[in-house]
């Protein structure tokens, strides 16, 4: 009786569920947002979304845009692709969203990038830097610079800034990411002059980069390329110095949060971002402290890119004068402003021309814990 | 004879009666695209859960090695369709028979051990599988995944494509219920249930306990093939990192969820477990936890599932209702 009573509860719930939720009101305009709320990226994505939300009040407080207020409806992709399908669906049917800001990592936004484009939403990643995204159609944009943007622009500074004649590349073969990278730095620093003297590899999850570390050594370079997330480079980077390697190390946006998961050993390294929170920039300034007021939190630079994604969209619904897709669409291709994270147009592939930031990580006044300072912009 | 004839007509008509039902509610919008997506997943979970219930629950072996399995027939079926431009179905079928391939591979040396050695082995395998379509990049994409994968259909009205995707779901769910649930009850189907019940007194009945566990083994890797394959055309991308060993457990969580060894079961759990899951988003952060705390309760109160290994069977209620009806008359 007990089991047959529970299956009928099932099969109600099931029923219930199934009813349609509300959607958006008239006098509001849907936007939506995917973000990794849990999974192992929860960091970025909580950010991510709590940028966006800041920025949609503070539109709202304005005014709204087109004499409406503007509604986020955020979804949690859980940094799986198939996830992102799901809630994109819910996001496009339920709440009829006119654009999307997301999804945070390149697989999640890559899954949705062709339905987007079929429904006419427009997508604006923050923060997918898989060269290939924005291959899908005029709808897709992109907030951030992509991989080989990045490792152009490291290439450019080891040269020119550093004057570095001779470079190694330490890179993951089983992360797209870091792989992207090491192509683009080979490529850019070859074509400016340079030597590359070692190309070493190693695979997802190995601690031990010894073997590759030594070889590298030998090859005296005079800057060491490690295109990885933090928590790699952190092992590789202490590993480096004990086998000898005492040139300075560079990195991309996957070495954002490093001063926090290293020690001494990443001093005098330098790395590119998206912006840099302690510029001397009033828009940055403005930023930091709203966001740190709101969620007693520093924002990385995914939040930055999150919060710039969301008045991108804003102001092409603004300047478009209506929430007609092809309308928007046209509007976004005509953005030319300075946002937090630097000056802001498209190209005829949708990716940002903007300038990239050098980090450079100093001894800080705690010992064993460096300290992140501004070194210079390099310009596209 | 007769009766057999009567039950196949009864369950094409119950069948058809649930499928006509759901595509007219979306047809005039009472379920919505999500829902329809929803409903899609749960059917590629049910299939791939069946599967497994095969395996863990009719013949006790239990393997963990699942994701791997679809995962070849996901790449499989978009390799054809994309690569070679074949219709869609022979490549999900072609998924479902390489991955067969694979199973009777692995099943021959791996299937003469017996519990948690086969456990572990069918958790390496998926590993592989994994790290293999992580290195094959000219075939696969590698660690960039395969994007662009054609859908069932592109008809340009939305709700069409969403009930066409059910359908193909659909029709794909009920040929595997059908195989499974024959080959349940045929003869070498009793032997299989022979092994999980006792290996060692099935083998003195003069069986040859590994060539059926081989037969189990094999049809379970070709269903979860074809699920892969339905899942590659839902989803239009794959990544091969997606495809790990939690991915696995969540189909061993499906099984277990409706009942072990019970095919009506594992159709519930998969329905539940892909519902809970979208629901209990609402709760941010919490819901891993939550979920969690759902399976814990229902293991420790209701520990052989939602269905144990009992089957809901539409021709036996009839039936029942039939003989009710004609008592009182």
């Amino acid at each position: 009786m007990f089991k047959k009573s529970a299956v009928l509860l099932v099969i109600l719930a099931f029923v219930v569920a199934l009813l349609p939720a509300c959607s958006a009101t008239s006098n509001t305009i849907a936007i939506g947002t995917i973000m990794p709320i849990s999974g192992p990226v929860s960091t970025y994505g909580i950010q991510s979304r709590d940028a966006s939300q800041m920025a949609i009040d503070e539109i709202n407080a304005a005014g709204g845009v087109l004499g409406k207020k503007l509604q986020l409806y955020v979804e949690d992709d859980e940094a799986t692709p198939e996830k992102t399908v799901n809630a994109f669906t819910k996001l496009v049917t339920q709440h009829k969203i006119v654009a999307l800001v997301g999804g945070l990592t390149s697989p999640c936004t890559l899954a949705i990038i062709a339905d987007a484009q079929k429904r006419k939403v427009v997508l604006v990643t923050p923060s997918s830097t898989n060269d290939t995204v924005t291959d899908a159609g005029n709808f897709i944009f992109r907030a951030c610079y992509n991989d080989s943007f990045q490792g152009q622009v490291m290439a450019k500074f080891a040269y020119q800034n550093l004057g570095a004649k001779t470079a190694a590349i330490i890179f993951d073969n089983t992360n797209d990411y870091s792989k992207g990278l090491k192509d683009s730095f080979t490529a850019a620093f070859t074509a400016l002059g340079g030597t590359l003297v070692d190309t070493e590899s190693y695979a997802k999850g190995d601690t031990d980069f010894n073997a590759q570390l030594t070889k590298i050594a030998s090859n005296k370079p005079d800057v060491l390329f490690v295109p990885d997330y933090y928590s790699t480079v952190s092992l590789v980077a202490k590993q480096a110095r004990t086998a000898g390697i005492t040139v300075p190390m560079l990195g991309a946006d996957g070495w954002d949060e490093i001063a926090n998961n290293a020690g001494d050993e990443v001093d005098g390294c330098y790395y590119s971002n998206h912006y840099s929170p302690d510029a001397n920039d009033q828009q940055v300034k403005d930023f930091v402290a709203a966001y740190k007021a709101k969620y007693n939190a520093e924002p990385n630079a995914l939040a930055a890119l999150a919060y710039d994604a969301t008045y991108m969209i804003a102001d092409a619904i603004k300047l478009a004068g209506s929430t007609d897709p092809d309308a928007i669409q046209a509007a976004m291709m005509k953005t030319n402003k300075k946002f937090v994270t630097g000056q802001i147009s498209f190209n005829e592939k949708r990716n940002p021309v903007k300038s990239a930031v050098i980090l450079e990580l100093v001894k800080g006044d705690v010992a064993n814990k460096p300290k992140v300072v501004y070194n210079t912009t390099v310009n596209p | 004879m007769k009766k057999k004839g009567v039950d196949f007509l009864l369950l094409l008509g119950s069948g058809l009666l649930v499928y006509c039902l759901i595509a007219s509610l979306a047809w005039v919008g009472v379920i919505d695209e999500y829902y329809m997506q929803l409903l899609s997943v749960a059917g590629v979970y049910i299939i791939v859960a069946l599967s497994l219930n095969l395996i863990t629950g009719f013949t006790g072996q239990l393997a963990l090695g699942h994701a791997g399995f679809m995962s070849i027939g996901a790449y499989t079926a978009a390799i054809f369709v994309m690569r070679a431009s074949l219709p869609l179905l022979p490549s999900v079928l072609l998924g479902g028979l390489v991955s067969a391939v694979f199973g009777f591979a692995i099943g021959f040396p791996t299937l003469r051990l017996r519990g948690d050695y086969l456990a572990i082995t069918t958790l390496g395998f998926g590993e592989i599988i994994r790290v293999v379509l992580n290195n094959l990049e000219g075939l696969t994409g590698g660690s960039a995944g395969l994007q662009g994968i054609p859908s069932f259909s592109d008809t340009g009205n939305y709700t069409l494509d969403a009930i066409i995707k059910f359908s193909w779901i659909f029709a794909f769910f009920v040929a595997t219920v059908a195989t499974i649930s024959n080959l349940i009850r045929s003869s070498p189907g009793r032997v299989i249930v022979s092994v999980r019940e006792d290996e060692i007194a099935s083998t003195s009945m003069g069986n040859d306990v590994t060539r059926y566990k081989m037969i189990a083994f094999t049809v379970s890797a070709f269903f979860a093939g074809i699920g892969g394959g339905l899942f590659s055309a839902l989803i239009g991308y794959l990544n091969p990192s997606d495809f790990n060993f939690l991915y696995s457990v969540n189909f061993v969580v499906i099984a277990v969820l409706g009942g072990l060894g019970s095919l009506t079961g594992t159709v519930l759990g998969g329905l539940v477990f892909t519902f809970a899951q979208e629901w209990l988003r609402v709760l941010g952060d919490f819901r891993l936890v939550v979920f969690g705390l759902l399976l814990i309760l229902l293991m420790i109160f209701w520990q052989s599932g939602i269905m144990g290994n009992k089957e809901l069977s539409i021709t036996g209620l009839v039936r029942r209702i039939f003989r009710k009806g004609g008592r009182a008359q």
